[in-house]
């Protein structure tokens, strides 16, 4: 199990970012995202190999309205 | 005063800077970006919400402005350098609007993690714009550790209070070797022409324009107090005096009889 944005989520050994972000109905091509591993940004580039380990904290986040 | 405002190279036609906060529709952000002129427009960070219908993204491009992003809600300098670091990741910009907060009930600015972080993002190539205390002694610092401009505020976060100090604002203003953006406090258009009469170089402005009863009409008004600013600064107010001075001459009166 991973926790996304907080939240305990259940995902197969070995997936990547991409993998997640596909699973939660994100488009990884879509403009505006950004992913955190364990408090460390994973680049985009790397998205396609970069293989989530269990236990791991994942933030997505994006930009939304404010100040 | 030129007719342009350039921070960290970029030459900017408006010295509004937006804040999208605010705002209830996208529909009226839109519409406020095109009354007030501005070219650069904060945005937040936040967890992405896969079921949000429409983005404040989609509007900033439809515009053609540039995003600025921010890192408000942050407590820490390490928050801070990550929460950068994440929109730099997602916009493509290595310009950051840096805030960090020391209080939940005013939201001032905490000078030293401010200091720290500023340092750091400047090591690290960003373009920093730190929303700061009306100090002038940190905007100095903030300026001295690479900062591209500083954003001192007039009075707190959404406040409305306008410039609490103008006295501190025009130190910093005479100190100052990159831009003084007044972020923070502008309730109206009144308090962005004195901004700028104060020798300011930009007012970044949020809730004033986005809380107010009609945005639109307000994002306009404000554009022209900052412009009205800009003029009255150039042009050279007359001084302050205890007592009246005559503007009709004293010769020539008639005398009537009684």
């Amino acid at each position: 199990m991973i926790f996304v944005n907080g939240k305990p989520h259940d995902m197969p050994d070995h997936a990547t970012i991409s993998e997640l972000l596909a699973g939660l109905s994100i488009d990884p091509e879509a403009p505006g995202i950004a992913v955190a591993v364990d408090s460390e940004i994973a680049s985009r580039g790397a998205w396609a190999s970069h293989q989530v380990h269990d236990g791991a904290h994942v933030e997505i986040v994006t930009a939304t309205q404010g100040g | 005063m030129s007719e342009t405002l350039t921070i960290a190279g970029r030459e900017l036609t408006s010295r509004l800077l937006l804040g999208t906060g605010g705002f209830t529709r996208l529909q009226t952000l839109g519409d406020a970006i095109d009354a007030s002129r501005a070219e650069l427009v904060t945005v937040a960070m936040r967890r992405l919400d896969p079921s949000a219908e429409g983005s404040v993204l989609d509007v900033i491009a439809d515009k053609g402005v540039q995003v600025l992003p921010n890192t408000a809600g942050c407590f820490t300098a390490r928050d801070a350098v990550r929460t950068a670091k994440l929109a730099r990741e997602a916009l493509g910009t290595d310009w950051v609007k840096l805030e960090v907060i020391g209080d939940e009930r005013t939201l001032l600015p905490d000078a030293p993690e401010l200091l720290a972080a500023a340092e750091e993002l400047v090591d690290d190539g960003f373009v920093v714009l730190p929303y700061t205390n009306d100090d002038p002694v940190l905007a100095r610092r903030l300026e001295d550790v690479g900062c591209a401009a500083v954003m001192p505020l007039g009075s707190p976060i959404g406040s409305g209070m306008g410039i609490a100090n103008p006295a501190n604002l025009t130190l910093i203003v005479e100190q100052a070797g990159v831009p003084v953006i007044l972020d923070a406090g502008v309730g109206t258009a009144s308090d962005a022409a004195l901004a700028m009469e104060l020798g300011c170089d930009a007012v970044l402005c949020a809730s004033a324009i986005s809380r107010a009863l009609d945005p639109v009409a307000m994002a306009r008004a404000i554009a022209l107090g900052v412009e009205a600013g800009v003029l009255a600064r150039g042009a050279g107010r007359i001084e302050r005096r205890t007592h009246a001075r005559p503007s009709s001459p004293l010769a020539g009166m008639p005398e009537f009889a009684e």
